[in-house]
Order: C-alpha cells, then structure tokens, then sequence
C-alpha cells in the first residue's frame, strides 16, 4: 500500500489518537495524499521533469525551516536521478534564502500602513548556472511566494515564461508551493497536536 | 497549445482594484490563459468537480493540472463542508478568512469572510477582524482560532503545543483543533494560488 506522506512525516501509527482524528476527514486526508501523488508522481509529468518538481520542494521546504520535511523531498530528489551538482546548488539556494514571512506591499491606499517592505530575492549568480536558468527562475518565483506572496505581479510570471516555463507549467509549479505551503502546516499542527494528547 | 508561439501573460481590463478588505463580492482577473471553455474535456470537467466551476477563469486556468486541480478541490471541500462534529463552520471559515487577512488575500478574505459572518451572525466581529486586522479583540475563543491560524502560517512556522493548549482552554476538542490546523493550513495554499495568478476587483 502506498505510504501517506504526512503519516510519515508525522509519524501517524495506525490505532493512535491522530490515526482516528484523521479519519474523520477521510477525504481530506486521502486527497492530500491524492495531490502529492498528482504533483510528485504524476502519470504524465507534461512539461515539469520530476528532477525539477523535487528540486523545487527541496527549495520550498527548506525555506520553511523543516529539516525533517526538507530531508523527504532531498531523498525523493535523490531517486529521480539529480546530479550531486545540481543537489548541492539546490541545498545551497536554500539555505541562501532563508527569511521570515509574510511580508510585502498592500494596493496603495488605507492598507500601505500595514506594509511590511522586504527583499525580492534572486539566486545567486554561480548557483543559477548550476541550476539552468528554468530552475534559477523557479526558485526566484517561489521565494517570493513562501515569504510574500501578496507582492504577486505579472512581471513575476513574465519572467517564468522568459525562462522557457509554459503557462500550463506555471500552474504546476504554483500548485507544488501552495501544496507544500499546505503540508508543512498540516504537520507542524498535527504534530503539536500529538504533543498535547 | 502551439510548440511554436511562446505563452504570453494576460492584461487585465481596465477595472478598479479594492484598497481595502472586504465581505463584498469581488471579481478575479487572471494574468495567464484559462483554459477555454469550449475547450474543456471530460477530463478538465470531472477536475472541476461542481459543473459551476467551468464559469470560473480561476479554475479554468488551475484546469490546466487537472489531477493537481482535482485533488485540490475534494480536500478542501472535506476540510470545510465535512459537516460530521469538529468546528463549526463558521469557525472553519474564521480560520480560512484570517489566515487571508494575514497573508494579504484580499480576494480570499473577502470570500471567506462573507461565509463566516453569514454562518456566525457575527457581522461585525467578522468586519473587525478585516478592518482592524489578525489583532482585533473578537472574544477568547474567536481569538485563539485567529492567533492559531496566525502562528500557523508565519515562515518559519510559529505553532506550538501552547496554541492547541489555548484552543483548548476556549473549548474546542481534538477533532475541533485539527479542524483549525487544516482550515489555516489549506489556506495558505489557496492564497498563495490567488495572489500570485491574478488580481482582485470590485464588481458593479
């Protein structure tokens, strides 16, 4: 039987209290299931490679501070065949990319006193060569959609097209940051859950 | 899908931006291609999962990953439909309208404010969460499922055992606290989906 990501990651044994709590979400926890296997082990990968997919939840989930998560999708990314070179530069992107969130600029208007100014990031310039330029522009797109999503702008998108993404490939990619900005949140709330049971 | 045309990014129409939260009802103007509705195949159709979505241009483009887009959808209808104990909905929508509001949603917050205040009766409370933002005084237990859902989209993440402790204390059971946790996770997702493929604006 395939494995439920975030049992493992959580660390869920059949019969505990989590197990049953889950279960009473029945499709909430098989379709998140469902969606890891849609965006990590598709039936058609399409136009993003599955080096690429786990290069990005590497990137994602090392932005969160996760070791533990992070560690998952740098095994994965080992399995699909990525070279020592591009795991290392994408290890290094992340660790170069840490920050806190979320910040970031509100329409102007009553809002902008709540604005929160920080860094747009870029991978820097060694790294990106390592990368490919479609990875290195992934990375810079989903840095900005970790830590300050509400600075989206078309620009952003442009310059993923600009760097060979397709439009189709572009939801993919944001699927897999919205998906991992999810998980990483439904196991660090389960997990301190569990802590309290 | 040509192979020989790059894809290019969408200009809204002309429109008027909301500057503010909002529980009225806004528009969402894609910045890439939908999928054309006379394009949709069985597949993009059972995706969309309600017949209704194919209206949307959000969905149309999300359609674009349609087992991403499927699957997507059936979590978060059980995350905040599941009418079986746990949170009421209200609170459900509470957790997904703050976590938007702390993110900067203004669309998302604007939809799941509506749902909370309609569920809850607590227009304004509701209202004071968008006006004043996640540190509004909407009474304990409102308050805890706001601090929860805060916390538990800061990056680096903040959550701990002390806010599932005072999720606790303001009544809610284990069923109730993982209600909260998938309510403000999911969202996260979706916001990240709405701020960074269009933008929001204000209808009529």
């Amino acid at each position: 039987m395939e494995t439920d990501v975030i049992d493992a990651l959580i660390g869920i044994e059949p019969g505990s209290a989590l197990d049953a709590i889950r279960n009473r979400r029945k499709q909430a926890r098989e379709q998140a299931q469902a969606s890891y296997r849609a965006l990590f082990a598709p039936e058609d990968s399409g136009g993003v490679a599955a080096i690429e997919r786990f290069a990005m939840a590497v990137f994602v989930t090392g932005l969160h501070g996760d070791a533990e998560i992070a560690a998952f999708y740098a095994a994965r990314l080992a399995e699909s065949g990525a070279a020592a070179e591009l795991r290392a530069a994408t290890d290094g992107a992340s660790a170069a990319a840490r920050g806190q969130g979320p910040y970031g600029a509100f329409p102007a208007g009553p809002l902008s006193r709540e604005d929160a100014p920080g860094p747009a990031h870029r991978v820097a310039a060694d790294l990106r060569r390592a990368l490919g330029p479609r990875l290195a522009a992934a990375f810079d797109h989903l840095h900005m959609l970790v830590f300050h999503p509400r600075d989206a702008a078309p620009p952003a998108l442009q310059a993923l097209l600009d760097a060979g993404w397709s439009t189709t490939d572009i939801v993919t990619l944001s699927q897999i940051a919205g998906f991992l900005s999810f998980q990483v949140r439904a196991v660090a709330g389960l997990r301190a859950l569990a802590a309290t049971i | 899908m040509s192979d020989r045309i790059p894809d290019s990014i969408l200009r809204p129409p002309p429109h008027t931006a909301p500057v503010v939260f909002t529980r009225a009802l806004l528009d969402w103007l894609p910045w890439l291609e939908p999928l054309a509705v006379e394009a949709l195949t069985e597949r993009h159709r059972d995706a969309l999962v309600d017949a209704a979505r194919a209206k949307s241009a959000y969905f149309r483009l999300l359609a674009r990953d349609p087992d991403a887009l499927k699957a997507r959808t059936l979590t978060d209808k059980d995350i905040f439909y599941n009418p079986d104990a746990g949170l009421p909905r209200a609170e459900r929508e509470l957790a997904a309208a703050a976590t938007s509001r702390f993110n900067g949603c203004i669309y998302c917050a604007s939809v799941h404010s509506r749902f909370s205040a309609t569920y809850s009766k607590r227009e304004d409370d509701v209202q004071r969460l968008l006006d004043e933002g996640v540190g509004a005084d909407l009474g304990e237990r409102w308050n805890a499922i706001v601090a929860a859902a805060v916390a538990l989209s800061a990056t680096p993440i903040a959550f701990g055992p002390e806010h599932v402790k005072r999720l606790r204390r303001a009544g809610l059971d284990d069923l109730a606290i993982a209600d909260v946790i998938h309510a403000a996770a999911f969202f996260n997702w979706a916001n990240r989906l709405m701020l960074s493929l269009g933008e929001p604006a204000t209808t009529g």
